[in-house]
């Protein structure tokens, strides 16, 4: 599709642009921040923002926006923040994303628009998701709400249930109240955000800045609900039969952690990542006994994985006062999932990494504590399914680790709890919803986006097929509008 | 916020409440559960439905005052408020109609073990309730029992009620006198199900226990509740919470309960001062 290009606001020749050194983010001293739960990276001044859009070469046919799952008008917003209009740089990026200052934070920027950014060919890219995360906390603080973006449209008298309120149910409420329809979302839990809030550590997304984009939805008509379980407080039939909802999305999220199916992992001191992280993220575990949930406070760590998921607990590890918080990883570093971003960072703060090791048994005390690991070194062969070199076992090579804590943080699972009472809707051998592009399910007027429909992903990919539901089930009420009448 | 609608201690440190959840009322079967934080920084804790009203909007459960949050929960009164509540948890209880059923319960397990064996008898069961505890006051829903089944028996530890000794010598009692049971529920403390379970496996009775393990959010996502069960690991609070009894890891399982032991006593003692202070400064009121 052609578009406009946006207005020019930058002042900068083109040839010197390309000299301005890409704008580092200030963060947290490393030492320091490895003992508290305060936000690591501490974002971009006004200035440095300014700088930093002004390195974009403005693109005839700028290719950032496609690597956005979300498609967020890259060029416009930056010419915006050129011109030191970072309000409505804001207002930009919310037309197509309703939770700019989390994915400033947590996108992974370096594999999607960043890595298409014509001057990272040559020089760095442009920091877009800097830039974003700059202007979404400058709103926050300076912007009255999004009122300018959201006037308030004509009641369609049409009602979504929107089941789950992590990234992408939230994506599907912002676009959905918009057209007016009557928008409930029902959240498991006792707060809102899905894995944002119970999966994603305070030094990596602030719970507050959840709360606002959260608060935001609230204030454009959203209703929240909590502690209601779909499938089992009531089941999808009953929300469309008796409460009257026309359509459904449901952003479950993957929420069934794998663990790895070896002796000892039933020790006291194992933990899969998801019960670890929920317990310092959602039940403020490392408050206790300030709050009620307890939580190891571990000597020698390990965390079994190498994915975001493994970063954000070996870091929290540490900072519930470890000795040795290590990563366990069955390949190289090469072949980790994690964002360089987030292994860097771990570095700095003394996360040891034992990479080609995995763990193939763990050994507990008389009280049933886990005490030991016993590894065996993996060396890579010829390439697997996934691309990446298979780790192949190097015979013995066996050793003992002494721990006191072990993370698994191997992958999730989808789960089971509405397939389990929803038999209409079908699953497929990996207990995924099975949905078509625009997220339709087996079962009319209900639609599905995000981990459950694809395993394990990220936070925009889960936005980004929240919003192609959204669009879906606006056509499907106005479908059924027409049928009606 | 969850309103109490009323609360009231049944035996000592063990309490009654009927809460407001009109949702869960409407939903919940025989032997499933909910999760309840007391307080803003409270944990997330699982506790078994003892009974329920659709009409009226409410359900019931007991609690008894062990660490640090059921402990707080009893000092809630009626008309205070939980900070959640969610539910109903769990798949519910296989009924059958099996022959003759015996119900063996202790502690709070009894109130837990009601619209089981209400249920056992609406199949058409011929019921019998075993009930055991440490002495006669701390024996709980007697009465509304034996209003439900064919007949109840009692076991103290120190004879101070029915029989001298464990709900096992019961069990062996009644098999003596010629009763055959065909099935066996057994709900309770975990020692009284492993000992329930370990009696039963040898002369071949098919035997259900509801298991209480630790858990977080109670929906399979965190797995906090993992126990052994014939060899594969199971997930309580998707899983279960019921199984069979002679397939329980039962070492493995009381051990995990006793992961948090020490921070849970931590945890309690803190409370315990806290209302220490609140009492004292209650009194340094009252006289002023």
């Amino acid at each position: 599709m052609k578009r406009e290009r946006p207005q020019s606001f930058n002042t900068v020749p083109i040839k010197e642009r390309l000299t301005i050194p890409r704008q580092d983010m200030p963060e947290q001293d490393a030492l320091q921040r490895s003992t508290n739960f305060l936000e690591v990276n501490l974002g971009l001044n006004p200035e440095q923002a300014v700088i930093e859009a002004q390195r974009c070469i403005e693109c005839k046919n700028p290719t950032c926006m496609d690597g956005c799952p979300v498609n967020i008008k890259i060029p416009d917003f930056i010419q915006l923040i050129c011109n030191e209009d970072f309000l409505g740089a804001a207002d930009k990026i919310k037309e197509d994303n309703s939770l700019p200052a989390v994915c400033g934070r947590v996108c992974p920027q370096e594999t999607q628009c960043e890595e298409v950014c014509v001057v990272g060919k040559r020089f760095e890219a442009v920091a877009i998701g800097r830039l974003e995360r700059f202007v979404a906390d400058y709103a926050m603080i300076h912007g009255n709400g999004s009122t300018k973006v959201f006037d308030k449209p004509e009641p369609s008298g049409q009602k979504v249930a929107i089941v789950g309120s992590g990234p992408a149910g939230l994506a599907v409420a912002s676009d959905l109240i918009k057209e007016g329809h009557e928008i409930t979302v029902f959240e498991a839990l006792h707060e809102f955000g899905g894995v944002l809030v119970y999966g994603i550590p305070e030094f990596r997304l602030p719970k507050a800045i959840l709360r606002e984009e959260v608060a935001n939805l609230e204030a454009m008509g959203v209703k929240f609900v909590k502690n209601f379980i779909v499938g089992r407080t009531m089941t999808i039939q009953e929300l469309m039969a008796d409460e009257g909802f026309d359509a459904v999305f449901l952003g479950l999220g993957a929420g069934l952690p794998r663990f790895m199916n070896i002796p000892g992992e039933n020790l006291n001191g194992v933990y899969s990542a998801n019960e670890f992280l929920t317990r310092s993220n959602l039940m403020r575990g490392y408050e206790f006994p300030e709050w009620d949930t307890p939580l190891y406070r571990a000597k020698h760590a390990i965390i079994v994985g190498g994915g975001n998921t493994a970063m954000d607990a070996v870091r929290t590890a540490k900072r519930l006062g470890a000795d040795e918080a290590s990563i366990v990883y069955r390949r190289s570093e090469e072949e980790m999932p994690a964002r360089n971003e987030e292994i860097h960072h771990a570095k700095e703060e003394g996360v040891a990494f034992l990479n080609l090791v995995n763990p193939i048994k763990f050994i507990g005390d008389e009280q049933g504590n886990v005490i030991a690991a016993e590894c065996l070194r993996m060396e890579l062969g010829e390439p697997d399914g996934s691309g990446r070199r298979r780790p192949i076992p190097m015979k013995g090579s066996e050793f003992t680790m002494k721990v006191d804590m072990v993370v698994i943080a191997v992958g999730n699972g989808s789960n089971p709890l509405i397939a389990q009472t929803t038999p209409e809707i079908e699953t497929n051998k990996w207990g995924n919803i099975v949905a078509d592009e625009d997220g339709k399910t087996s079962m009319e007027g209900v639609y599905a986006g995000g981990d459950i429909v694809s395993g394990g992903a990220t936070v925009i990919l889960a936005m980004g097929a929240g919003r192609k539901s959204a669009a879906a089930i606006s056509e499907y009420l106005k479908s059924k509008v027409g049928s009606v009448v | 916020m969850y309103k109490i609608l009323k609360a009231e201690f049944i035996a000592p440190n063990v309490k009654s409440f009927i809460i407001e959840a009109p949702h869960i009322a409407k939903k919940r079967q025989a032997g499933q559960f909910i999760i309840l934080r007391v307080h803003d920084k409270g944990e997330r804790i699982p506790i078994t439905i003892a009974d329920s009203n659709p009409d009226e909007g409410w359900i019931n459960i007991i609690v008894q005052g062990l660490g640090k949050t059921s402990a707080h929960l009893n000092t809630l009164e009626t008309g205070d408020h939980l900070q959640d509540l969610v539910g109903p948890l769990g798949l519910p209880t296989h009924i059958e109609n099996w022959g003759t059923l015996v119900c063996i319960s202790g502690g709070v397990g009894t109130a837990e073990a009601l619209p089981i064996a209400a249920a056992g008898k609406a199949a058409g069961n011929r019921v019998i309730s075993i009930i055991g505890a440490r002495n006669k006051d701390l024996i709980i829903a007697e009465n509304h029992m034996a209003e439900l089944v064919d007949e109840v028996r009692i076991s103290t530890d120190d004879g101070s009620a029915g029989r001298h000794g464990l709900v096992t010598d019961v069990l062996q009692d009644l098999m003596d006198e010629g009763v055959k049971p065909d099935m066996i529920v057994a709900i309770g403390p975990l020692p009284m199900m492993a000992a329930v379970s370990n009696q039963t496996k040898a002369i071949g009775i098919p035997t259900m226990v509801s298991l209480n393990a630790i858990m977080v959010d109670g929906t399979g996502m965190c797995g906090a509740c993992r126990a052994t069960v014939g060899g594969k690991t199971v997930f309580v609070c998707v899983d279960g919470p019921e199984f069979d009894g002679h397939q329980v890891d039962f070492k493995e399982l009381g051990m995990r309960q006793k992961m948090y032991q020490k921070q849970e006593a931590e945890s309690h003692k803190c409370f315990l001062e806290r209302q220490m202070k609140k009492l004292k400064a209650e009194q340094v009121l009252a006289e002023v």
